[in-house]
């Protein structure tokens, strides 16, 4: 047998484009001269998508980005940021005997006092799933109670949403745990110590939500948003416009991802999406109370929401007090980016992903997480 | 820096993933109180591929491994070639590249079929063959049902050498020479346990690479300096632990690291970097840069070596850490902790 795995190598790198390293250079060389064109430094931008700092750790993107430009990511794993009383809610509902289906990430995630798993554990009934239709089909194989654990921002409520709309069956409901980007920017932007001139939008949310989306927030604060896809040139060019934006004070939205994305975005994902879902106030773990940063089942889905459907205790899981470690926990700061991963001294000690103690360590798109991963310490400056 | 010193009450399953945790273990519990090896040579202290011992002018290298796979029968091999495969190229590792002789024991679960301990054996002769090695004694013990998951065999090895190559020789400047393709192993295994259905098979690259080695010392002589085999915890694993004992920071170039399109496509089906994933026949070799050239054709004309190339360079920055140059930019490379797969060797 013979293979080539160099030419071969050498047709996929080809293929993809959106990684061409001499295009990603002429990026970086853009980027370096844009921030030194603004004359002072830091210049403090923001990303809201657990995939965007993936992208940025596994291509070791940080180690390029000049001295005088700081990438923060913000609030935008949708695991990290489900709060407490919300995995208590789904802990409660376990522990009552009623099947629990959600995504992977949601079950080690601690609550009060126990995440899913610990209940799983003692015995609870909790099915990983990867998609909204598998708890419709694992409602369809029994005729006990099971409850859909929706967790994850608009991408995966519409998905949600289209389930519901297409009719559930009797002995399924919705614990709704969705959130709703773009007003977590605005309390980001709010935040009276904040230092971000301007945020990188999720190409993914945007595709349904549309770039228009953002413009309402950019009239009231003033600061750019560039819509940014998530291959390493997209990551760049995306940060360079975002740059030019900030030195040219000229903020307005920009799609840099136009191959997905239009101004308008999907009408009809939409449309299911408000059909369905109301936003509301409500706490994002470690961040603040976000006004309409909540995603609710709307009264016409009474009969479906499982916190209609059943009673929740939760006063039941309080005497149990938190882990002390959970106490000296910085994930708030850091979804909030205010502090780095590295700043926390549980970091890659105490909390690891084998042992999680805050949120941001459980979710593969979570900043503690990804930065673990792929080494710990991933700006590696000009050393190396 | 990610540094984890303390061993659980628990033994958990990263304890035999071969990382840090198991390098921990070992530290603290399996050496205290054995003293410094009893005569000149690498012992259990050194957490090498094996032990050295000087008889008069020579080396003996002496190493054991034990196989516990699931499933035992896999794409590529089986537990049986695994056995003959591990231990001969822990010897080899060590320079040792003709075994004396092997052993092998056998734990059975009652119930066990016949027919399958005699194609495991058919396996055995088969690598022994291929290796040019024999084993010339073994013990054989059956457990009761459930007591144990099938089947565990145990290797172990001895050779004679007159040079001893240890993991720890690198210096600033030194090249790494990855004998072939990577990651192969690790994800037949994972192919069969998920189910996957991809286009391309993956096969185990389980082999006995011994004569392979010897034609790249042969080619080297003492300008190779380190050499691991990149078992549990992949290349990954083996460079952290090759630069920390060597005292240098490695620095790899992504590009130039051999995966096969269909490894590479399972492993971004699964989110899973190839280069922590396992090989069991494949070795990495640090060699002065002088002689990297000659060290590389050499192993390329071997029909086991086609692929080799120069994955990465020692650099006097970033002491035991392995930084990744992914050609769009360059970050730390972690060593995998927890096991990506139990019972994978």
């Amino acid at each position: 047998m013979t293979h080539v795995p160099g030419a071969e190598r050498d047709q996929a790198v080809s293929e993809l484009k959106f990684r061409d390293p001499v295009r990603a250079r002429g990026l970086v060389d853009a980027l370096a001269q844009r921030v030194a064109e603004l004359g002072r430094s830091p210049v403090s931008v923001m990303h809201v998508c657990g995939s965007h700092e993936q992208a940025i750790a596994k291509f070791g993107l940080r180690s390029t980005f000049p001295r005088g430009l700081n990438v923060i990511m913000g609030p935008g794993c949708p695991v990290c940021i489900t709060d407490t009383p919300e995995v208590d809610e789904g802990v409660v509902l376990a522990r009552q005997g009623i099947h629990i289906a959600t995504y992977g990430d949601m079950v080690r995630v601690p609550g009060t006092s126990m995440s899913l798993a610990d209940a799983q554990a003692e015995g609870a009934k909790i099915h990983v799933i990867y998609s909204a239709a598998q708890a419709v089909e694992l409602a369809r194989a029994t005729t006990d109670e099971v409850v859909f654990f929706a967790t994850g921002f608009e991408t995966t409520a519409v998905a949600t949403a289209a389930v519901v709309l297409g009719g559930l069956p009797p002995n399924l409901s919705i614990l709704s745990a969705h959130k709703y980007i773009p007003p977590v920017m605005e309390i980001v932007a709010e935040m009276p110590q904040t230092k971000v001139e301007g945020f990188l939008a999720a190409g993914h949310a945007a595709t349904i939500t549309g770039s228009a989306v953002f413009e309402p927030f950019v009239a009231r604060h003033h600061l750019p948003v560039v819509v940014a896809g998530f291959e390493p040139l997209d990551i760049l060019a995306g940060l360079v416009k975002l740059v030019e934006l900030i030195r040219d004070r000229t903020p307005q939205v920009v799609n840099m991802f136009p191959r997905c994305v239009t101004r308008d975005g999907n009408r009809r994902a939409q449309d299911q999406l408000w059909k369905v879902f109301r936003p509301t106030g409500g706490r994002w773990r470690g961040i603040a109370h976000v006004p309409n940063g909540n995603l609710r089942l709307r009264d016409e889905f009474a009969a479906i929401d499982a916190r209609r459907r059943f009673p929740i205790d939760l006063a039941s899981l309080w005497d149990h007090a938190p882990a002390a470690l959970v106490q000296s926990c910085i994930c708030g700061d850091i979804m909030a980016g205010l502090s780095a991963p590295t700043d926390c001294k549980l970091f890659g000690q105490e909390c690891t992903p084998e042992k999680p103690v805050g949120a941001c360590m459980v979710s593969s798109e979570g900043a503690c997480k990804i930065w673990h991963q792929y080494g710990g310490h991933p700006d590696l400056g000009g050393e190396a | 820096m990610i540094r984890r010193g303390l061993v659980d009450d628990k033994i958990g399953l990263k304890y035999g993933a071969g990382g840090r945790a198991m390098r921990a273990l070992i530290e603290r519990v399996c050496l205290a109180g054995l003293g410094p090896a009893p005569v000149d040579g690498i012992g259990l202290a050194a957490m090498d591929d094996g032990a050295a011992i000087r008889i008069g002018d020579k080396w003996l290298v002496i190493t054991t491994d034990s196989h516990v796979v699931h499933p035992i029968v896999f794409p590529g091999g089986d537990i049986g070639r695994l056995a003959v495969s591990g231990t001969v190229n822990d010897l080899a590792m060590m320079g040792a590249t003709d075994p004396l002789a092997l052993t092998c024991a056998v734990i059975m679960e009652e119930g066990f079929a016949r027919a399958d301990l005699e194609r495991v054996y058919v396996s055995i002769r088969e690598a022994c063959q291929e290796a040019g090695a024999t084993i010339v004694t073994g013990d054989t013990k059956v457990m009761g049902r459930g007591e144990l998951d099938g089947l565990v065999l145990n290797t172990a090895g001895v050779a004679l050498c007159d040079r001893v190559v240890p993991d720890s020789g690198l210096k600033p400047g030194d090249l790494l020479i990855v004998t072939g393709t990577i990651g192969d192993h690790g994800m037949a295994i994972m192919a069969v346990r998920h189910k996957l259905e991809l286009e391309g098979d993956l096969r185990s690259d389980v082999a006995p690479i011994n004569r392979l080695v010897r034609t790249a010392i042969a080619a080297g002589g003492v300008s190779i300096v380190a050499m691991k085999d990149p078992t549990r915890g992949g290349v990954s694993s083996a460079l952290h632990e090759m630069a920390e004992k060597s005292g240098v920071g490695i620095m790899v170039d992504e590009a130039s690291v051999p995966v096969r399109s269909q490894v590479r496509a399972a492993c971004d089906l699964l989110g899973i970097d190839p280069l922590v994933v396992a090989n069991e026949g494949k070795a990495l070799i640090g060699v002065r840069a002088d002689a990297a050239q000659d060290v590389l054709s050499a192993l390329r004309k071997h029909p086991l070596g086609t692929d080799a190339a120069i994955i990465g360079r020692c650099i006097e920055q970033h002491v035991g850490s392995v930084i990744l140059d992914t050609g769009l930019g360059k970050r730390m490379l972690a060593e995998p902790e927890g096991e990506l797969l139990p019972r994978i060797c």
